[in-house]
């Protein structure tokens, strides 16, 4: 059973419109990279040229933002779902 | 009239068209409207501000909104204090209040919400909806209310009672929503791409943001078309100390004002929700969320959007930054209102009790022109001072009661 990913309106182009994609991986980050064999071109969208997750880019694995838990190096389990959300502003 | 050529992404510098949109598609970073400056030059003067209308859109021209369009319940235009009484008690010499109290859902929201579904109607849209911590709902309900449309406000279900009543009262959706702020707004985020509706803090948010600038615009005007030399301003999401940042150096862009404005902006956070103040106040690069746990609840945002913008413009203006305890929050929020009349709420609460500590540590000084703005009303967080503050005496109806319970010297 692979990890649910959420994809933004923004990347739905990437993904052929799918709003969910199904991909295997054990960490945040394997998922990630994936997610970019899958769909080639979600890797340049979601880190920067050092490899690291883009700052105004949120994870968020079961609805819990990863950087509460290990980045993305934290661990994942078949089944949960991994969302891709930007950063919103308000109060 | 509007004088917008379009879009940028703030991180990127990808351009857009005018569209409700409110992230970078490629690097995800937030869009923010480009002006035509030499067109707002050519049109804006101070003679034609002041002829305008006792509230935001008297600054129309610098606003990404056809005015004819424009939803006024009256937000704006709200008084600037001098306050000697405050710049005593804190070793200061002039500084002044911006009262944002005095808005029509008292809070400076109504600024950036008047701006939103204003554009929100010129773009089509029928349903606006929001996340919200209190005082974005009570704003959007009413100006909803106002225009006709359709609303869905999301607020943490552990808000104060009073924001749930003062929202629920203009009669649209209200959904209390299991978890904090940053819980709701990552929802909205889902349910943006999901409901053909404007989320004023989501996807017409490059327009919401701007109508901050407008606190900016008012305090020069109200000190004659002059600069102050510091502010000391909230930090929720970041985007107001920005965007006040803006205002003054687009009033110099467009000839409004007659010299380059030097304004040292600080920033003011709660230390149980200071993602910024801690990156600042650590030198760091990096501004890591925090789980809010705090009284000050409008600025109550773990993961602010804004927040390193704000980081710049700070450093850039060799402001400074700080985090305050509650109880420093509820001290700040009683000064205030016992040295000049003013009744904030637990943000302005924060705000006083920074410029207290800044002001202390010598970062904002007695010789600087000072400005604080006070961003919402102390009705809203009753809950904030009820325990601390009440009656002076409770006695019996008569004469001896009182008297026993105070000596009264002067006649």
């Amino acid at each position: 059973m692979a990890v649910t990913v959420r994809i933004p309106t923004q990347l739905r182009n990437l993904s052929g419109n799918a709003a969910e994609v199904q991909v295997d991986g054990g960490t945040v980050n394997e998922v990630l990279q994936n997610l970019n064999v899958a769909h080639p071109g979600f890797g340049e969208r979601l880190f920067d040229d050092a490899g690291t997750l883009r700052r105004f880019v949120n994870v968020f694995l079961a609805e819990e933002d990863i950087r509460f838990m290990d980045g993305v190096n934290t661990a994942v389990a078949p089944g949960q779902v991994l969302s891709i959300v930007p950063a919103v502003a308000g109060g | 009239m509007a004088h917008v050529k379009g879009l940028r992404c703030r991180e990127c510098g990808h351009d857009y068209e005018i569209a409700p949109i409110y992230t970078c598609e490629w690097c995800f970073g937030p869009v923010e409207v480009v002006y035509d400056y030499d067109a707002i030059r050519a049109s804006v003067s101070r003679e034609k501000i002041a002829a305008g209308p006792d509230n935001i859109w008297r600054y129309s021209d610098l606003l990404p909104v056809e005015s004819d369009a424009a939803i006024d319940l009256g937000a704006g235009y709200t008084p600037l204090v001098r306050c000697d009484r405050l710049a005593e008690s804190l070793g200061l010499g002039e500084l002044w209040i911006k009262n944002d109290t005095l808005n029509p859902t008292n809070s400076f929201k109504d600024r950036v919400v008047a701006v939103a579904l204003s554009k929100a109607l010129e773009f089509g849209f029928k349903t606006v909806a929001c996340a919200s911590t209190g005082n974005l709902a009570n704003s959007v309900a009413a100006h909803a209310a106002r225009a006709g449309l359709k609303s869905y406000v999301f607020v943490p279900s552990d808000l104060e009672a009073g924001k749930i009543v003062t929202t629920s009262v203009y009669g649209g959706n209200v959904v209390a929503v299991n978890g904090n702020y940053d819980d709701v707004n990552r929802l909205c985020a889902e349910l943006a791409g999901m409901y053909p509706w404007a989320f004023v803090n989501v996807n017409v948010r490059p327009f919401y943001a701007e109508g901050s600038k407008t606190l900016a615009y008012e305090t020069a005007e109200q000190l004659g078309w002059q600069t102050p030399d510091h502010v000391v301003v909230p930090i929720a999401s970041g985007s107001l100390l920005t965007k006040i940042d803006k205002g003054f150096a687009e009033l110099y862009k467009v000839g409004l004002l007659d010299e380059e404005p030097k304004v040292r902006v600080s920033g003011a956070q709660a230390l149980g929700c200071s993602p910024v103040a801690e990156a600042y106040l650590t030198n760091s690069d990096t501004i890591k969320p925090v789980k809010p746990k705090t009284i000050a609840k409008s600025l109550a945002i773990g993961n602010p959007a804004d927040g390193y913008f704000a980081l710049d413009v700070v450093r850039r203006t060799n402001g400074a930054m700080s985090a305050v305890t509650d109880d420093e929050i509820v001290e700040g929020i009683r000064l205030l209102a016992r040295t000049e009349g003013i009744f904030a709420e637990t943000a302005g609460g924060v705000t006083i009790a920074t410029l207290a500590k800044l002001a202390h540590a010598g970062v904002v000084r007695p010789d600087e022109r000072v400005v604080a703005y006070i961003t919402g009303h102390g009705l809203k967080t009753l809950d904030a001072v009820q325990g601390v503050v009440g009656p002076t005496a409770t006695i019996a109806p008569n004469l001896e009661a009182f008297q026993a319970a105070f000596t009264i010297e002067e006649q």
